[in-house]
């Protein structure tokens, strides 16, 4: 054990005393939770203002009057309130799919023998460091070969074959830690697999199934690359895409244009903030088990 | 506590019943049909497209025409003709050894200071992660208001701390500083830290006093029991973060196309723009594979090192 390796010390050099150690700690945690805030509170303050108080130095953090034509600016200037349903559709459609699939495969892993199954879920963990480049070409060509380009098939259809190496491998883990007597004692009583699945399993796992969830919403919220590439026409268009599009824009009349991203901006970072501060406990517990990145 | 998943290996348990074979076919039988959806996933979704990248790699092939096989064409192209690959590459990878080295460096030290026994402890770690839940996009712009030459917060304090006021992503020279500095922002708080957290806190206690009272001071007790007992985290957060950052796309694309002068062309822009701008998907493919193989000469290279210094002793006795 490393502890061995400790060299014997003199007694321990002059500390600190215990208050301003305690002080000091504080001071440093709320010095860094201002570092990852103050960009968010800085959006909000120049998401009010109007075109004269945006462009001043020294910059001002609040707006003396504040503007909330701006919030609604943003859904006059662009079709924002399409680019929200299209966001909520195709999350929505992949959600599910990812969901009851990665249940449905980690089941099939967690409760089978077979030939060949730990090789394959080998491969189901090597697929997670598998980048997305390698076959962002030949995917591409897949789906503009059967007709997908301009639809919403690419964002959805693959999340209902697998749902991920992620969210398999946590729900697996998961079904893993169910004791077998319950579906032992089941298929005495004659359940089949997909009653011990539906009826026994599922039930039990409302916290799993709930964390693969909500990743899933995140992930699938903040996509860009997918609708980049196959979508082009300005109505299928998600929030990330859109919100792009809205920067590149450029914008005719007096409207304070800077305020006006900074309010479309906020309006897309919105949802997945207060679902995390809704569902923290699922968040923290999801990572630490799977190591999926936030 | 759960971090012992993180290093659990997906070995199953064997349960030593007889059964007969016929029993035996029809579980491996519904085995087979439960995890189909992954297996036709992954061979129409993965493994196939991989295949099809690699054989045009060979090719040249405009979206249209018929693939034309032309051997090694491609990577002669893209290794000593194309005047763009060197430079995006060797961009590529000096962003990412900067951000994974102070990236997994400043994750732990955030995650040490969350590990202290403080008040608000959930609200400070809520804090720290806001930032990665952030889609990509709106960090652009946020930060591009931040960033702002001449109006922007950064610049300002800047200027207040007498320090020299540069253009960020309107600059050659200083948009991948500037870049880093978001990635930074969206990431030393996010999952890395939360799992270093869950590793500090699998750090048994006794070692701790143990080490204390062998006369162990602060630091000694951060080098030789923390780091040894958290190696493997440290290692999985490192591999990780080289294939992400190796994949930096988004934040480049949106914040600078690239620009300003390429200052900001990265690998995958390079790639991204041969495939979908001028629809060489031959030699985009060449371009994905070159990457894909320095990757994992890359992440093994990671592991082999790895034998050298992480220490798998705690976690590995679980098994």
């Amino acid at each position: 054990m490393s502890a061995q390796d400790i060299q014997l010390r003199p007694p321990r050099p002059t500390k600190l005393s215990p208050i301003v150690g305690r002080v000091l700690l504080y001071a440093i945690i709320i010095g860094c939770s201002l570092l990852f805030t103050l960009p968010f509170l800085w959006t909000i303050g120049t998401s009010l203002k109007a075109q004269d108080e945006l462009y001043t130095f020294p910059p001002t953090f609040l707006p003396s009057v504040p503007r909330w034509a701006n919030y609604a600016a943003v859904f006059e200037l662009a079709p924002f309130g399409r680019f929200l349903l299209n966001t909520m559709i195709i999350t929505v459609v992949a959600v599910i799919g990812q969901t009851s699939s990665a249940a449905v495969v980690a089941y099939g892993f967690s409760r089978f023998r077979f030939p060949g199954r730990n090789v394959l879920f080998l491969i189901v963990l090597a697929t997670m460091m598998l980048p997305w480049h390698v076959t962002i070409v030949p995917s591409f060509l897949l789906f503009r070969t059967l007709g997908w380009i301009n639809t919403f098939l690419p964002l959805i259809v693959p999340s209902f074959f697998g749902g991920g190496p992620f969210f398999i491998f946590l729900l697996r883990q998961f079904f893993l830690s169910i004791p077998r007597d319950l579906d032992e004692a089941a298929k005495i009583d004659g359940a089949s697999s997909f009653q011990i699945f539906w009826m026994i399993l599922l039930p039990l796992s409302k916290v799993a199934l709930a964390t693969v969830a909500i990743f899933s919403f995140i992930e699938h919220w903040n996509e860009f690359i997918g609708p980049l590439i196959y979508l082009n026409s300005t109505n299928l268009f998600p929030v990330s895409i859109g919100l792009r599009y809205f920067l590149a824009s450029t914008f005719t009349g007096d409207e304070p244009r800077d305020a006006i991203l900074m309010a479309a901006s906020l309006i897309v970072a919105l949802p997945p903030l207060i679902l995390f501060f809704v569902a923290q406990k699922y968040f923290v517990e999801g990572i630490a088990t799977t190591g999926i990145k936030g | 506590m759960s971090q012992t998943h993180v290093t659990e290996r997906p070995g199953g348990q064997a349960r030593p019943a007889r059964r007969s074979s016929a029993l035996q076919r029809r579980e491996a039988l519904e085995g087979y049909l439960w995890i189909s959806p992954w297996i036709i996933g992954f061979l129409i979704f993965t493994a196939g497209p991989m295949i099809v990248s690699l054989y045009l790699s060979f090719t040249r092939y405009k979206i249209g025409d018929i693939p034309e096989w032309i051997g090694l064409e491609n990577y002669r192209q893209a290794f000593f003709v194309d005047p763009l690959f060197w430079p995006s590459l060797a961009r590529t990878i000096i962003y990412a050894v900067v951000l994974v080295t102070l990236g997994v460096c400043l994750s732990l030290l955030a995650a040490m200071l969350l590990n202290q026994k403080i008040h608000g402890r959930s609200i400070f770690r809520a804090l720290f992660y806001l930032p990665s839940l952030t889609p990509v996009v709106a960090q652009a712009v946020i930060w591009g208001w931040l960033f702002q030459p001449q109006f922007g917060l950064v610049n300002f304090l800047l200027e207040k701390l007498g320090l020299p006021t540069p253009g960020w992503f309107t600059s050659q020279e200083w948009v991948i500083p500037g870049i880093i500095i978001v990635s930074l922002w969206a990431s030393v708080g996010g999952g890395r830290m939360i799992i270093f957290l869950a590793g500090l806190q699998g750090v048994p206690a006794e070692l701790y006093e143990a080490a204390e009272l062998d006369g162990a001071g602060q630091v000694a007790r951060f080098w030789y029991v923390t780091i040894p007992l958290i190696s493997p985290t440290i290692m999985f957060n490192a591999i990780i973060g080289v294939i992400g950052s190796f994949s930096v796309f988004s934040i480049a694309y949106i914040a600078a196309d690239g620009g300003p002068n390429y200052g900001s062309w990265f690998y995958m822009l390079h790639l991204y723009h041969n495939a979908f701008t001028f629809f060489q998907m031959g030699y985009a493919s060449a371009l994905a594979w070159v990457l894909f193989v320095l990757m994992m000469a890359l992440t093994l290279f990671q592991l082999w090192l790895s034998k050298k210094w992480v220490h798998y002793e705690y976690t590995e006795g679980g098994q």
